[in-house]
C-alpha cells in the first residue's frame, strides 16, 4: 500500500484500532442493556432507554464536549482515571470513549430487537428443564439473538469509524494519536493540495464501511439459518 | 406424592381459584377453554405467580404466599410438555434431549435414556435439528426431554391437542405407559373428552377459574354438567379385559359379565382395557333385538332417568361391566315408558367404537 502516505495510512490505522476496541468493550454492556430494556421493567426503564439514544439525537459536538467536562484532565471522572494511569483528554483512548458513545444506541437497537424476537415461551421450557436465569440467557436467549448481535456490532464498528463531531471535540485532531480517519480526511481539506490524500482516504472509508455491511450481512444469514435449525 | 394447593389469581374479567389434594396417578385437568386449567397448570409449574395460597408436594412447600415462598420454575424438579413442543431451534434433537441433564442433581443413567429413547422411538432422530421434524416427531421428542430432566411429577399442557387423529393415536400409548409402568404422577390439561376417558386415573373438573369436582373418569365423565359439550360429549367409561381376537378385524372383550365387540386391538389377551362408549352411540330396547346388526347388546336395568330442558334425556343403565348411559329423547323415553329398575337392553354398534376410544387399563 505505498500509494498512502505515512500519515495517511496511520490515520487508517487507527481508525481501525479505535473502531475494534470501541466495539469491542462496549458490547457486553450493550447486550446487557439490551436484554434489560427488551426483558425487564423496572423503576427507570423509560430513563435508560433515554440516556442510551441521547447520542444518537445530540449534536454529536455536544456529546464530545460533555466527555471533555467529564473525562478532561480537570474533569470529575477524567482526573480519577488519569490517576490510576488512563488518560483520556487528546489520547487515542479517549477517541475510543468517543466513538463507543456515538456508536451505543446503534448497537443496542439493533441487539435489542433480536432479543426481542426470540420467543420467551423456550425460556419458559427451558426454566422448566431447571436452568436459572443465567443459563437460560446463556444457552437460549443468547445463542438465538447471536444474528442481531453481530449485525449490531457490525453496524456500531462502522459508526466508530466514521465517528466524527464527537471525537474532534473531545480529543482533537492530532496526528497519530487521535487522527483518525474522518479526522484526517478534513485536515487534508483544510490545506491547499490535500484533496489527493483526502480522496485516498475517502475511498478506503467506503471500501471498509461496504466490506464491513457485506461481511455481516453474509455472517448473519449464516448464523440465521444455523439458529432457525432451517 | 401428593399435591396439594389452594390458590387464587386475579386477571382481567377472570379469576383462578382452586383448591385440591391430588392422589398419584394421572390427573386430568378438565374443563373447557377459558376453565382455568392451563393457568393452574403453569402456577404448579412456577410460570405463573398466584395472588395468594400455598402449593406442596410432598411435603415440599413450592408457594406460600404467607410466609412469602415461591420456588421459581427451575428449583421445582417438575417437568412439562408444551402443547407447541416448544424444542430449542437452535439445538439438535439430542441436544434438546439432553438438555435438562446438565440442571438435575438426580441424573438419568445411560440405561434410563436409552430406554426412554427407545419407548418413544426417536432413536433414527437424534442428530437431526429441532426445527426439522413433524409435529407427532416433535412431541416425542418434548415428552422425551421433559422425561430426561427427571421430574417429580409431570406437567402436560393439552399435550396431543395441535395434532391430527393419526398422531393423537400415536402419543396417547406413551401417556398410558407414563401411568402404567413408569408410575410417574402426571398433571394433564385437555378438553378433549376421549382423552380423558383413556388416560386418567382421577379427572378434576374446572369451571371458571374453579374445581368444580374431582373423582373417576367414568363418574365425572358422564356428568353432562361437567363435559365440555354438555350431553353430547357425555358418555361411559367401561373396564374391560382382551377375550379374543377373532379373524374378520375384531376383537372381543370382556366387561363384567357382558361381551364387547370392538375393533381390532393390539394388547395380548387378557389385558386391561378401558373403553368409553357415547351416550350419542347407545340405543335402547326394552326387549332383545333380533335381527339386527349391531354387535353389542349389552343387558341392563334402569339405575336413573334425567330429562333436562331440551328435547333429550339421559337413561343410566346398571350393566353387569359397569354403568352404560345412552342418551334419548324424551319421546322415546315415553314411548318406551321406562321407569327405574326395569330391565332394558343398550344396543352398540361395533364401529361407533373408534380407536381413540379403547385404552389400556
Amino acid at each position: 500500500m505505498n500509494w498512502l502516505g505515512p500519515e495517511e495510512w496511520q490515520a487508517v490505522m487507527l481508525s481501525l484500532k479505535v473502531a475494534f476496541w470501541a466495539t469491542f468493550l462496549s458490547l457486553p454492556l450493550g447486550v446487557f442493556v439490551a436484554y434489560a430494556l427488551a426483558r425487564w421493567t423496572f423503576y427507570g426503564r423509560q430513563l435508560l432507554n433515554v440516556l442510551v439514544h441521547l447520542p444518537l439525537v445530540m449534536p454529536p459536538v455536544v456529546t464530545g464536549y460533555l466527555l471533555l467536562i467529564l473525562f478532561g484532565s480537570q474533569g470529575p471522572l477524567g482526573g480519577a482515571l488519569e490517576a490510576i494511569g488512563l488518560p483520556l483528554a487528546f489520547r487515542w483512548t479517549g477517541a475510543v470513549l468517543a466513538a463507543a458513545i456515538m456508536a451505543f444506541p446503534l448497537m443496542v437497537r439493533a441487539i435489542r430487537l433480536s432479543i426481542e424476537a426470540v420467543d420467551p415461551r423456550f425460556e419458559e421450557a427451558a426454566s422448566t428443564l431447571g436452568a436459572s436465569r443465567l443459563w437460560v440467557f446463556a444457552t437460549i436467549t443468547l445463542p438465538l439473538a447471536v444474528p442481531g448481535i453481530l449485525a449490531g456490532s457490525v453496524l456500531g464498528f462502522a459508526k466508530a469509524m466514521g465517528e466524527f463531531g464527537a471525537t474532534i471535540t473531545f480529543v482533537s485532531n492530532i496526528p497519530g494519536e487521535t487522527q483518525t480517519l474522518p479526522s484526517a480526511v478534513y485536515g487534508f481539506l483544510q490545506v491547499p493540495g490535500g484533496e489527493s490524500s483526502a480522496v485516498k482516504l475517502v475511498v478506503i472509508a467506503i471500501i471498509i464501511a461496504v466490506g464491513a455491511l457485506l461481511a455481516s450481512e453474509y455472517l448473519a444469514q449464516r448464523v440465521a439459518r444455523r439458529v432457525s435449525g432451517k | 406424592m401428593t399435591l396439594s394447593l389452594n390458590i387464587t389469581k386475579q386477571f382481567e374479567g377472570f379469576k383462578l381459584d382452586a383448591s385440591l389434594e391430588l392422589p398419584a396417578g394421572l390427573t386430568v385437568l378438565f374443563g373447557p377453554s377459558g376453565s382455568g386449567k392451563t393457568t393452574l397448570l403453569n402456577a404448579v409449574a412456577g410460570l405463573v405467580t398466584p395472588d395468594t395460597g400455598h402449593l406442596v408436594i410432598d411435603g415440599q412447600v413450592l408457594f406460600d404466599s404467607a410466609k412469602n415462598i415461591h420456588l421459581p420454575p427451575h428449583k421445582r424438579g417438575l417437568g412439562f410438555v408444551f402443547q407447541d413442543a416448544r424444542l430449542f431451534p437452535h439445538l439438535s434433537v439430542e441436544q434438546n434431549l439432553n438438555y435438562g441433564r446438565y440442571f438435575t442433581v438426580n441424573k438419568p443413567s445411560e440405561a434410563d435414556v436409552n430406554q426412554i429413547i427407545e419407548m418413544l422411538g426417536i432413536r433414527h432422530l437424534l442428530s437431526r435439528g429441532a426445527a426439522k421434524l413433524s409435529g407427532g416427531e416433535r412431541q416425542r421428542v418434548s415428552l422425551g426431554r421433559a422425561l430426561l430432566s427427571k421430574p417429580k411429577m409431570l406437567l402436560a399442557d393439552e399435550p396431543l391437542a395441535a395434532l391430527d387423529g393419526a398422531r393423537k393415536a400415536e402419543l396417547l400409548p406413551f401417556f398410558e405407559r407414563l401411568r402404567d409402568e413408569l408410575n410417574l404422577p402426571v398433571l394433564y390439561v385437555t378438553h378433549s373428552v376421549s382423552e380423558a376417558a383413556r388416560l386418567a386415573s382421577t379427572v378434576v373438573a374446572m369451571e371458571a377459574g374453579k374445581v368444580v369436582k374431582h373423582g373417576s373418569p367414568a363418574e365425572i365423565l358422564a356428568d353432562p354438567a361437567l363435559v365440555p359439550g354438555g350431553v353430547r360429549g357425555v358418555g361411559t367409561v367401561l373396564k374391560a379385559k382382551v377375550k379374543s381376537h377373532a379373524g374378520d378385524g375384531l376383537s372381543e372383550l370382556t366387561a363384567g359379565g357382558a361381551t364387547l365387540v370392538v375393533p381390532r386391538v393390539n394388547q395380548p389377551v387378557g389385558s386391561p382395557l378401558r373403553v368409553r362408549i357415547a351416550a350419542q352411540d347407545v340405543i335402547l330396547a326394552t326387549e332383545r333385538p333380533i335381527g339386527l346388526s349391531a354387535l353389542n347388546i349389552i343387558e341392563g336395568q334402569v339405575l336413573r332417568l334425567r330429562t333436562g330442558e331440551g328435547p333429550g334425556a339421559i337413561v343410566t343403565l346398571q350393566a353387569a361391566g359397569g354403568e352404560v348411559l345412552a342418551r334419548i329423547t324424551r319421546r322415546s323415553l315415553a314411548a318406551l315408558n321406562l321407569s327405574e329398575g326395569q330391565t332394558c337392553f343398550a344396543i352398540v354398534k361395533t364401529v361407533s367404537i373408534a380407536r381413540e376410544d379403547i385404552g389400556q387399563g
